[in-house]
């Protein structure tokens, strides 16, 4: 599989001193899906706006290359056009506006024949959205506002879709409901990069994942193999043998990590 | 009953022009979040390049056209040349307030410059005495064509807004510019359009204005202050409530001048800021603020 996305070592500051990725290489292949994981502040939401293009003058160093053409310094709308979806963790909804409305500004600037199969796509795979067409954005639940993002995102017709935390605030039900979907998208051939906290939901979907921890990589591999890590296990997944600190010591105790 | 009712005629009129400015003031205020100071300044140079046409006997279309074009003209000129930049510089809010403010001494500098300062009359193919009874009330030709303007420009602006695809965008843009950009849509092309549409909205108030009495520099700076008033009475964020607050404004201030007294006539929008902030901070239409968590 080819590379659909390539960043190479890029370096992303906050108010020109604060750094928040401190050279980070990721490859998203043609495809598939690619989970970021990691805890709170480790980058991850600023790694996808810097792809996205949202923050001004980012990243300072290292290059982002879509589908061959080196896309950093761009201007926001130039990325979007490219092809690359964001959907932001408050998932970017017009809640103003109506369900209806919102899926119609998904299909801007699209003058192609398919619009209507893809609105009855969208309808087909959350039908509660052709149900509330006319209500506000605002007055859906938590899931329903996700599946109204994820389903104005695929009438972009995403060559990459870049989520993240899909599953953040919902209930674990309505989560799994919206990775199901996920899986649905991905396998109508949209490459998918998603950021989650949640990472057994995000392995059990994913091809392959990566862990960032405070502005680095510190681990990368298939799906399958990083649920198997012990590391990943313990702490990520909260599963496998915890190593109970000495009781004389356990103040100083801090899990020593194998990366 | 006829004074109350002529009276009330007289506010409707003043209330159009009032809203007229206020949409203007509302509208760029909903899209980028600025309160334009210089919103009555672009409207009197606009006005005043029609009055330089109509002295030279062009005809009265021509000078409309020429006028809404300055306006708009130089509202979006301001906007992509001082704001965006200022706004890619990091300035706050507070700062790009300023640069409005700036922008409106800046105005005045050149329009005194160029027209001087001495009061001009505009030539204007409506009539200010001609007058028409209608049942018990008597209405000039002048307020007629104020009120038939500011209907013109409110449902104008209404079917824009919330009728045709720009209007869409823009009312997206305005709500969330991120998510707006992230969808494509050319966020800086649909502003461009809320400042031109914003500037046009307050020359065709000064257009309507100047006839009712002599043009100067400064001509719209009253109107301008009323406009933002009805704004805030009627909700900063609301464009209705920028129509409702501007009509109740003017009858307002019109039955205050009749029945109370005149000197009390121009304090009175003030008077209103001050209750509406005190009572109803979000104003009448306006939605609350408050952020759902």
């Amino acid at each position: 599989m080819t590379a659909l996305l390539t960043v190479t070592s890029i370096e992303t500051l906050y108010f020109d001193r604060i750094y928040a990725l401190f050279g980070v290489s990721v490859e998203v292949r043609d495809g598939e899906i690619f989970a970021i994981l990691g805890p709170n502040g480790a980058g991850k939401t600023t790694l996808l706006r810097t792809i996205a293009g949202l923050l001004k003058d980012q990243p300072k160093k290292g290059t982002i290359h879509f589908a061959e053409r080196r896309i950093d310094g761009w201007q926001p709308e130039a990325i979007a056009r490219l092809g690359i979806v964001y959907v932001p963790e408050d998932r970017g909804l017009f809640k103003e506006l109506t369900v209806a409305e919102n899926l119609e500004l998904g299909l801007w600037g699209r003058r192609d024949e398919a619009v209507t199969k893809d609105l009855d796509a969208v309808y087909a795979l959350f039908p509660i959205l052709h149900e509330r067409g006319r209500q506000q954005a605002e007055t859906l639940s938590g899931g329903e506002q996700q599946m109204l993002a994820l389903g104005r995102a695929m009438l972009r017709r995403p060559r990459l879709l870049m989520l993240d935390e899909p599953s953040l605030g919902l209930a674990p039900r309505v989560a799994r409901t919206v990775y199901e979907a996920l899986g649905a998208i991905s396998r109508t051939g949209t490459t998918i990069l998603l950021v989650e906290q949640n990472a057994r939901l995000a392995l059990g979907v994913a091809h392959r994942a990566a862990i960032l921890e405070a502005g680095r990589v510190v681990l990368e591999g298939a799906a399958s193999d990083l649920a198997e890590n012990r590391d990943v296990r313990e702490v990520y997944l909260g599963i496998g043998g915890v190593e109970q600190p000495p009781a004389k010591t356990w103040r100083l105790y801090r899990k020593r990590r194998r990366w | 009953m006829e004074r109350l009712l002529q009276y009330a005629l007289t506010g409707l009129s003043a209330g159009s022009l009032y809203a007229l400015v206020a949409l203007g003031i509302v509208l760029i205020y909903r899209s980028t979040r600025v309160l334009n100071f210089a919103h009555g300044d672009i409207a009197t140079v606009a006005t005043f390049v029609a009055f330089t046409m109509l002295t030279r006997r062009l005809p009265f279309w021509a000078a409309l056209g020429a006028s809404l074009l300055t306006g708009a003209l130089v509202g979006v000129a301001f906007y992509l040349v001082v704001l965006v930049r200022a706004q890619r510089r990091g300035a706050n809010l507070l700062g790009m307030v300023i640069l409005t403010l700036g922008l409106a001494l800046i105005i005045q500098g050149v329009v005194v410059y160029v027209w001087g300062a001495e009061p001009v009359s505009l030539p204007f193919p409506i009539s200010d005495t001609r007058t028409y009874s209608v049942g018990l009330v008597v209405v000039s030709q002048l307020s007629l064509a104020t009120m038939a303007a500011g209907l013109l420009g409110s449902v104008g602006l209404y079917v824009l807004v919330q009728r045709t695809r720009l209007g869409l965008a823009m009312r997206a843009t305005s709500e969330n510019l991120m998510a707006a950009q992230t969808l494509g849509i050319p966020t800086r092309l649909v502003l461009s359009v809320s400042w031109a549409v914003a500037s046009a909205l307050g020359v065709v108030a000064g257009i309507f204005l100047a006839p009712a009495l002599l043009l100067d520099p400064f001509f719209m700076l009253d109107p301008f202050l009323k406009g933002f008033a009805a704004a805030v009475l009627g909700g900063l964020n609301s464009l209705p409530g920028a129509v409702v607050g501007a009509l109740i404004l003017g009858v307002a201030e019109s039955l205050t001048g009749a029945y109370l007294t005149i000197q009390f006539k121009n304090t009175l929008a003030f008077v209103i800021i001050i209750v509406v902030l005190l009572v109803r901070p979000e104003g009448l239409l306006g939605r609350e603020f408050k952020e759902r968590v």
